[in-house]
């Protein structure tokens, strides 16, 4: 049994030097998710601090912080905004799944690690960071673009298709038999409809369960049954074995209007803490030995992961009657991956199935964590050149 | 003048126009009360030249320069050029008859001689609003007219 001391002492070396790495992101302007990552390598078995007494908190508050991501993730769009970008970019959607799904199905195969694998690194590989893209493109002063709504609208069509791809992957890693699993698969799908149904014909009488909109605006009252809602449904959602952070994500759907907007905004924080508590617990479950091994494979996927990215984004945004320097900015700024992949990766290692498969992942979100902003801000000027050359030549 | 609205899930609202010197202006609305003042590149229509962000106070300040110092003018002209009027601010309240209707039915000048020459809403001034303008409770209404009529709008406008 530790102390309290020693669990205190070690919680606050993690958050502070989390801090410290944050702000040297912010200085570089590259996502602070990798540094994240590094330092949970840092902190976890074999690296160079190890942790002993907090392990449990941190191990807790990532599962926590998996179910504040989703949460926020289902508040940010609303179920009409999912629906019109269904039908107004669904073919954008469909290639950007395909495309970007691809390399990371493709790679699991060759590695040998058989379906499940496949089915993981394909998400894995499939979905962009929406908040590391939206930080960007407003950093960068990006949002008025004309290829902006395209881009968003991407990442909405992502999103609907986590809701999706997140319990059929739930009840692949849990090895149900086919029927099992199928029914589970049913259980969500039949929840998110219902949940989209609800979401947009009666979503005040589902807000007034978390706030009353007639009473004066109260931020605890709001954050506390925000998170509590969330928690109770996430709970459920496990026990029902379809997977917490899908609950968490249908609850984040079925709130809307300006009480969504504000949970947002009281949720933040608390998201952002827990979040940061997940990528290092991630980087925790991956020992530094791991990684360079998994280098070669790791860059050959993040370089077609650029590729398979930029062609998506161009092809969209050229769909939408957008000039060429516009499809390349397109296609750069959905070329971050983060929160969402590392949240596929870690439900595919508490499972087990592929002790290769986190170092993978960890590599690869590494890369395009900081490669993504990088991209966004660079594709302007290498477009710039190349063209130029090609015409001279 | 066409202003194109463009949905920016997950952020907000686009507004922008073309200016009738050639270049093309855009307001980014967030959620969260930030405004984005877009000017877009006139060799890329497709990109921004620059964005600036304000806050909700700044967006506040630049649209009174834009347009309040007009109707301020405009109401300052009224006052001194015809003596005996005066400019008068009603508030629309939530019990109001006209709460969610057109302004047209309410035919205030006709039934009480008075003008309504602009609604403030949410600290934006609609100058001469038209009759299709529909009331929201928390509006204020600016009224132009002598002190009888004005005090015969603000009754109106109170209990129908």
């Amino acid at each position: 049994m530790h102390s309290t001391g020693t669990t205190f002492l070690e919680l606050g070396g993690v958050l502070f030097s989390l801090g410290i790495l944050g702000h040297l992101a912010l200085r570089v302007g590259i996502s602070p998710i990798p540094l994240y990552l590094v330092g949970g390598l840092a902190f976890g078995h074999g690296g160079l601090l190890p942790l002993g007494a907090s392990e449990e908190f941190i191990s807790v508050g990532a599962e926590i912080g998996v179910v504040l991501l989703l949460l926020t993730l289902g508040l940010e769009y609303t179920a009409g905004e999912l629906l019109s970008g269904l039908r107004k970019q669904a073919r954008a959607g469909v290639l950007d799944l395909v495309l970007n799904a691809t390399p990371g199905v493709v790679a699991a195969f060759v590695l040998g690690w058989g379906p499940t694998a496949a089915v993981v690194l394909g998400g894995v590989t499939a979905i962009s960071s929406s908040g590391i893209v939206a930080k960007v493109l407003g950093d960068l002063g990006r949002l008025g673009n004309r290829e902006t709504p395209v881009v968003l609208s991407v990442l909405v069509l992502e999103d609907l298709a986590m809701a999706v791809y997140l319990p059929i992957l739930t009840a692949l890693l849990a090895h149900h038999s086919f029927a099992r699993g199928s029914l589970t698969v049913a259980i969500a799908l039949g929840l998110l409809v219902a949940v989209l149904y609800v979401a947009l014909r009666h979503s005040d009488k589902v807000t007034r369960l978390v706030f009353n909109p007639s009473a004066d605006r109260d931020d605890e009252v709001l954050l506390l049954r925000a998170l509590g809602l969330a928690l109770l449904v996430a709970g459920l959602a496990q026990r029902m074995q379809v997977s917490s952070a899908v609950g968490a994500f249908l609850v984040g759907i079925a709130l809307s209007g300006p009480v969504a907007e504000g949970a947002q905004e009281v949720l933040r924080p608390l998201r952002d803490l827990f979040a940061a508590v997940f990528f290092v617990f991630f980087g925790m479950q991956t020992a530094p030995a791991d990684i360079p091994p998994a280098l070669l494979a790791g860059s050959l996927l993040a370089l077609a992961g650029v590729v398979t990215k930029v062609m998506t984004g161009w092809w969209a945004a050229r769909s939408a009657g957008i000039g060429t320097m516009g499809r390349f900015r397109a296609g750069a700024a959905l070329v971050a991956r983060g929160e969402f992949s590392i949240v596929i990766a870690g439900l595919a290692v508490a499972a087990g199935i592929e002790p290769k498969l986190g170092p993978l992942a960890a590599c690869y979100v590494l890369l395009m964590a900081i490669i993504g902003p990088l991209a966004a801000r660079f594709v302007e000027p290498v477009t710039r050149t190349t063209r130029r050359r090609l015409s001279r030549s | 003048m066409e202003i194109e609205e463009t949905a920016l899930p997950g952020i907000g609202l686009r507004h922008d126009f073309p200016t009738r010197s050639g270049r093309r202006l855009g307001v980014v609305s967030h959620h969260h009360g930030r405004r984005d003042l877009v000017i877009y590149d006139p060799d890329d229509p497709d990109s921004s030249r620059d964005s600036i962000p304000l806050t909700a106070e700044e967006s506040d300040v630049l649209s009174e320069l834009l347009g309040a110092p007009h109707i301020v003018e405009k109401l300052a002209d009224i006052s001194s050029a015809f003596a005996g009027l005066v400019g008068e601010q009603i508030a629309i309240l939530p019990d109001s008859p006209f709460e969610g209707r057109p302004l047209g039915d309410t035919q205030a000048r006709t039934r009480t001689g008075a003008s309504i020459v602009a609604v403030v809403r949410d600290q934006i001034v609609h100058a001469s609003p038209r009759p299709d303008f529909r009331f929201e409770a928390g509006d204020i209404v600016v009224v132009v007219g002598t002190p009888e009529n004005t005090a015969s709008v603000a009754a109106l406008l109170q209990s129908g």
